[in-house]
């Protein structure tokens, strides 16, 4: 049973895998390229990164049919780390990344990701969109009208193609053609070959030469602990997604410890971290790939291309690269949150665009998420934290009720006695809390306060409505001595 | 001769208005409606996106076709749904051939020339592949 299982994982869809792993393949390679470029790396880290990544995860991940290879959200971090640090620091952080997310994994944390409002979710996405394209605002630098036309040479195919053919995927045929167009024209244009080396090898395993210090680990740490967080946002958003497009479920425990592995293998083969790519999935399993094979098929298909054909690659003209860099960030924002933000709540909205603005101004995706649930927190308090007291006199005036609606907790207590009158003439008072919930020992301390407050003036106080989980706190919290009476 | 049709929705007024002539087209041969509504990878991406569980990202799928079927609830003809993964196209395309229906009644979005050049026509696509013949309502 267990071998007809993993056989079916495997090949139940040779065809539709094998094909649609070839198209990734095919698309994943400018990617690739371009990522290692906003990182600041030479072309070859991200494509061992892609194909080591999409490798491991085929045997190890948990959800059949997602590609995982380097990623713009991932590259973007990378870039201070680099630039200050050099490559073998962004292996080492790599393998730390990897290890953080197997910890994840083993400790079924990722339903952690839970607590991330689909408004910080789409704020993440658009943030990340509007970083790729920015990032590639440099290119255009000093260079003259031809990148210019060239770039949006490169948009045309890409968007015009798929009307006539979807059997290439079109963003490579746009790269083939102003590639073979500025080689045959002879124009002078910056290549990928101006940007970094490219070695037609395989990659092989390397220990990161760093040295093995605790300063080390204190500044990989920082860099590793974004990129674990924002790869497994991304991995289990993009999970979910490839569930929706297949109708099946995933598990995402696996996947999480699969990132882990695949980041961890990355690093020691001379990858950068990466993580599940929304983008190249949805065109995977538009091309009829749904199993482990098709990841699988992919990585080795990229490395196979770039063994064959190194020597071209580097002839890429830079503004075919950014054209498909253009693409991708226009294909990943998400374009309804634009039509619906004025529908949306106003605390929606204004997480949504502080995410963007917090990653846009620090070009850290995980101080704008980490912003961004803040927020949303700080504002599910504020709306939670409304009570309302409304009063009743019973036992001709004598005795005087106070009905509680809402949420007792730290919050929301600060108002709360200021709607009580003390210095009333009944002889005793009831607090009806039917419709109100005890929280914390703040809410506790604030009823002890009331209570103290009526006795000062003689008034006995009783409590009513208790429900279990406060009668609970409140038999803990030691307090309220009478609250059981009535 | 029409027994089986299908009615093949994005949940837009366009397609309101094909559920009209889908109704009455199973009135006159006692027919029965199956109302199809394709979900794309793009659609995927954002309904997940804004929707915190598979609860309610189903809920707002039929939601979106809901306006169609109260339609076909009102009018008495025997009707199921039918939520499909895939491009509109293709996957309507192939949802026809491969159960036989009589007939796919499609509603035409009203595109543009340029709009139908960038992002092509699914009616016409479901017209020229589909094996049973195609109502297109305009």
């Amino acid at each position: 049973m267990r071998i007809e299982q993993i056989k079916q994982k495997w090949f139940g869809n040779v065809k539709g895998d094998v094909l649609a792993g070839m198209v990734v393949a095919m698309a994943l390679i400018p990617e690739a390229i371009a990522f290692s470029i906003i990182a600041g790396v030479d072309p070859m880290v991200g494509l061992y990164a892609s194909f080591c990544i999409a490798v491991v995860i085929a045997f190890v991940g948990g959800r059949p049919g997602m590609i995982s290879a380097a990623t713009g959200a991932m590259a973007l971090l990378m870039v201070n780390l680099v630039a200050d640090y050099g490559l073998q620091y962004l292996l080492a952080a790599t393998i730390l990344t990897g290890v953080i997310q197997v910890l994840v994994g083993v400790f079924k944390l990722s339903s952690v990701m839970k607590f991330v409002p689909r408004s910080v979710m789409v704020g993440f996405v658009n943030a990340l969109a509007i970083l790729i394209f920015t990032a590639q605002l440099q290119h255009f630098v000093d260079e003259s009208w031809i990148m210019y036309a060239l770039v949006g040479l490169t948009l045309v195919i890409i968007y015009l193609l798929p009307r006539f053919t979807k059997a290439v995927p079109s963003t490579l045929v746009a790269i083939i053609a102003i590639t073979a167009f500025v080689i045959y024209g002879d124009i002078g244009v910056r290549t990928v070959g101006d940007m970094g080396a490219l070695t037609q090898q395989l990659p092989v395993f390397l220990i990161p030469s760093i040295p093995l210090t605790w300063e080390t680990f204190m500044i990989i740490l920082p860099y590793s602990a974004a990129l674990a967080i924002v790869g497994l946002l991304e991995s289990l958003l993009t999970a979910n997604i490839v569930d929706d497009m297949t109708d099946t479920e995933s598990n995402k425990n696996k996947e999480t410890r699969g990132q882990g592995f695949a980041n961890v293998v990355t690093g020691f083969f001379g990858g950068m971290a990466g993580c599940a790519m929304i983008g190249q999935s949805v065109i995977n399993v538009k091309s009829g790939g749904n199993g482990r094979l098709s990841s699988l098929v992919a990585g080795v298909f990229l490395m196979f291309l770039i063994i064959v054909l190194g020597g071209v690659v580097v002839q890429i003209p830079m503004a075919a690269l950014v054209g498909v860099m253009f693409m991708v960030a226009i294909g990943t924002f998400d374009w309804s949150s634009i039509r619906t933000l004025h529908k949306l709540p106003k605390s929606d909205a204004a997480v949504m665009v502080t995410t963007v603005v917090i990653v846009v101004v620090t070009h850290d995706l995980s101080k704008g998420v980490l912003a961004g649930v803040l927020l949303s927190a700080i504002f599910f308090a504020a709306k939670i934290s409304k009570t309302k007291v409304t009063k009743e006199l019973t036992l001709n005036g004598e005795k005087k009720i106070y009905h509680v609606h809402g949420q007792l907790f730290f919050a929301s207590v600060t108002d709360f006695p200021k709607k009580f009158n003390f210095t009333d003439t009944v002889k005793e008072v009831e607090i009806d809390l039917t419709h109100a919930h005890l929280w914390d020992d703040s809410a506790i301390g604030a009823l002890d306060k009331i209570e103290m407050k009526f006795e000062q003036n003689d008034i006995e106080v009783y409590y009513s409505g208790l429900n279990e989980d406060s009668q609970h706190l409140k038999n803990r919290m030691g307090g309220l001595s009478k609250a059981s009476g009535h | 001769m029409f027994k089986k049709i299908m009615l093949a929705t994005d949940g837009s007024e366009h397609s309101a208005r094909s559920a009209k002539y889908a109704i009455e087209l199973a009135e006159k041969f006692d027919g029965k409606i199956e109302i199809v509504y394709a979900v794309d990878g793009q659609t995927s991406k954002s309904d997940v996106l804004h929707h915190a569980n598979k609860f309610e990202v189903d809920k707002k799928r039929k939601e979106k076709i809901k306006a169609v079927k109260n339609l076909l609830e009102s009018s008495g003809v025997e009707y199921e749904t039918n939520i499909l993964h895939g491009e509109a196209g293709p996957t309507i395309v192939e949802h026809a051939n491969e159960n036989e229906f009589d007939c796919v009644v499609i509603g035409s979005r009203g595109l543009n020339n340029l709009q139908t050049l960038i992002l092509g026509s699914v009616s016409h696509k479901v017209a020229k592949r589909a094996d049973c013949p195609v109502l297109i309502v305009k």
